[in-house]
């Protein structure tokens, strides 16, 4: 856990990436986040890598987190990140969950994901990991 | 409430909330209403089921949710499914066809046949049913957002190959009030898409009676975090929905009740899922007969699918997951369900490989052939508990339905987010009662066991195929007849505009080979598109 004080609640934007429409896990991360103190702009489904790129960095976000469950979060995350990282948005921490095959989770990483939450994961794994690894 | 419970033994709720006894007799029955809904199987009620006979005439129909990549690909699993002993297809479009988007379309990039087959034109239709007798084989077409344009696809594709659609079996999901709850494949905003529902329902009890057009899932609002009572609860309350809009056209209950089909979860406590089941044929009989004043017994029959139980399977060892079909399937065959379908063992992970679909039917063919669950028609009926909870399902079924209409009915809380709201809390408590440990579940919480890779295959995603999927679009396109299509497309437009029944103009540009993506472009350039209400209440 951070130990300085901050001066506004951690700011985390969660995203549906896509045409995925199974946002049950993504809403139940989002009042996990609510609950451990967050302030957290969820998204909503269909949502392109533009759009994401765009309000991260209209709400000036400290956490891009991204819920995926159909398979194409591979594909999504490679279009995202020149996009964040234009933004000037590479210094925020970018995390994932949802339905990822452990064979992705090298390539998720090498993309700039930190944080990657396979099904299975504990809401606490999460919000530990945020508070962690924010600066 | 558990009066009789000595102070050492601790008290125990179902999911629906209904508090569980260590013990069932005559005065618990009694007390819960006795067996004054139970009658006999294929008589008002149908607590005991819709046909006198059931599976000893004839067992469910085994239909495993399939579909990938192209037409082509899809078929050859549709014969391989076929050749071992399925009898239905269900099949799985991916997602730019489940929410109204061409192959082409820049939203479609890494999705084209990922999770479903693609399906642009009627021309992918053909490939895909090619050498399948629609007469012997009746197909479910898992679709909901663009369902209106799916089903014209397969009446005219039917038609085409020498079938009387008149006669023509089969059944679309086509319920777009869920897929707002959950599932997400939603297109048009809340009225329009009812209305739509309503044109399809209204056109199959005129051109397709035999037809299905609808099934409505009280699955999907399971798999987002309701309990069963309120799973079933809710999807009657949007079967109500449908039925409204019909009548307000004039259409008479009795000619299209009885072709409204319904689509529930099997996952959970067995007894539970069992009282379900029978609780909800009796409330639904009630509903279509006294609510709409139905005659006909099969206006009032709650046909259903009891399959799946994806939200009880475990990405956690996985293999444990053929077990839990197993009792799955158990919970659906001594439920009495028209049709089945099992999730598999390795869909935690991937599309199913043909292995993990063999087993799954297999499973169903094994409860048919060799553990007596077709001999005798509801075996579990008249048990002290197994009745008491069903009279306290349907009460409590009956609670909540009751509690929607107070809050102004199924459709306003739907489009105000209120719906999905509770459930996602609903989810959100579960899921910390996992977490803590107050309920079990193998695997996950408990019998944890060491970390070790899962014997899954992955399904291949071919990038490759989306490139063909393309061209044959674009072939399709240069080759149809281009001012048929946009007249086709006119009329669709028109239609809307109008607000008369769109479908036969659907027809038509379907026909014409007009596509998915443009056919739903014609449509929310008159109706609009949804927007998601996004609400986090406690």
């Amino acid at each position: 856990m951070n130990t300085t004080a901050r001066t506004r609640p951690i700011k985390v934007v969660l995203a549906k990436p896509g045409l995925d429409g199974h946002d049950q896990g993504a809403k139940v991360v989002v009042r996990a986040l609510m609950a451990a103190g967050m302030e957290v702009i969820y998204t909503g489904l269909r949502q392109t890598p533009e759009a994401v790129a765009r309000i991260a960095l209209e709400e000036d976000v400290d956490v891009i987190a991204l819920s995926s469950m159909a398979g194409s979060h591979l594909a999504f995350c490679r279009r995202l990140k020149p996009l964040l990282d234009e933004a000037g948005l590479d210094d925020k921490l970018w995390i994932i969950g949802g339905n990822l095959p452990r064979q992705d989770h090298d390539a998720l990483r090498g993309l700039g994901f930190k944080g990657v939450f396979p099904t299975g994961s504990r809401l606490d794994e999460i919000t530990g990991f945020i508070e962690r690894n924010l600066p | 409430m558990n009066d009789r419970l000595p102070p050492d033994v601790s008290p125990i709720v179902n999911e629906s909330g209904i508090a569980i006894q260590p013990l069932y007799t005559e005065d618990d029955l009694a007390a819960s209403g006795g067996l004054s809904m139970l009658g006999l199987p294929g008589e008002f009620p149908f607590t005991r089921g819709i046909h006198p006979l059931m599976f000893r005439k004839q067992p469910w129909t085994m239909r495993q949710y399939t579909g990938f990549g192209n037409a082509a690909d899809t078929n050859a699993r549709f014969k391989y499914l076929i050749a071992n002993g399925q009898t239905g297809l269900n099949v799985a479009f991916d997602l730019p066809t489940q929410c109204g988007l061409d192959s082409d379309d820049p939203l479609a990039e890494g999705e084209v046949g990922r999770v479903g087959m693609a399906i642009d034109t009627l021309r992918d239709f053909e490939i895909a049913f090619d050498g399948i007798d629609l007469d012997r084989i009746t197909v479910s077409l898992t679709v909901n957002g663009s369902a209106a344009i799916l089903i014209a696809m397969y009446l005219a594709m039917a038609e085409r190959r020498g079938f009387d659609v008149k006669k023509l079996r089969g059944t679309a999901q086509n319920d777009i009030l869920k897929e707002f709850v959950g599932r997400g494949t939603w297109i048009f905003p809340v009225d329009a898409s009812v209305r739509l529902v309503g044109d399809t329902i209204e056109y199959c009890a005129e051109h397709a009676p035999k037809y299905s057009p609808v099934s409505v899932c009280g699955y999907h609002i399971r798999e987002s975090g309701a309990n069963p009572a309120q799973e079933m609860a809710y999807a009657f309350a949007i079967a109500c929905a449908y039925a409204d809009e019909v009548l307000r056209r004039g259409v008479p209950i009795d000619e299209f009740a009885g072709r409204l089909s319904f689509n529930f979860n099997i996952f959970g406590n067995l007894f539970e899922q069992v009282a379900k089941f029978r609780a909800g044929r009796g409330l639904w009989a009630q509903i279509v007969k006294e609510r709409y004043g139905a005659t006909r017994p099969g206006s009032m029959w709650m046909r259903m699918i009891a399959g799946g139980g994806g939200g009880g399977l475990t990405f956690e060892q996985p293999e444990l997951n053929i077990v839990r079909g197993a009792y799955y399937a158990l919970i659906s065959a001594l439920s009495g369900a028209q049709t089945m379908a099992l999730c598999c063992y390795d869909e935690a992970y991937t599309i199913p490989s043909e292995y993990a679909q063999r087993i799954s039917l297999r499973t169903m063919q094994l409860l048919i052939e060799e553990m007596g669950l077709c001999d005798t028609v509801d075996p579990l009926g008249g048990s002290f508990y197994v009745e008491t909870l069903t009279n306290q399902m349907r009460a409590e079924m009956a609670r909540i339905i009751a509690d929607v209409d107070a809050r102004g009915g199924i459709v306003g809380l739907i489009a105000s987010g209120s719906i999905q709201s509770q459930v996602s809390a609903q989810a959100y408590r579960r899921q910390l009662d996992l977490e803590a440990g107050r309920f079990r579940k193998v695997g996950v919480n408990c019998y944890r066991g060491d970390a070790e890779d899962p014997k899954v295959e992955f399904h291949p995603y071919d990038e490759a195929g989306t490139v063909d999927q393309v061209a044959r679009l674009a072939d399709v396109r240069r080759t149809r007849d281009a001012s048929a299509v946009a007249r086709a497309l006119d009329d669709v437009r028109r239609a809307a505009a109008d607000r008369v029944n769109a479908m036969p103009a659907i027809v038509s540009a379907v026909k014409a080979y007009a596509s998915v993506g443009e056919i739903t472009s014609a449509l929310v350039s008159v109706v609009g598109r949804y927007r998601e209400p996004v609400r986090f209440e406690g």
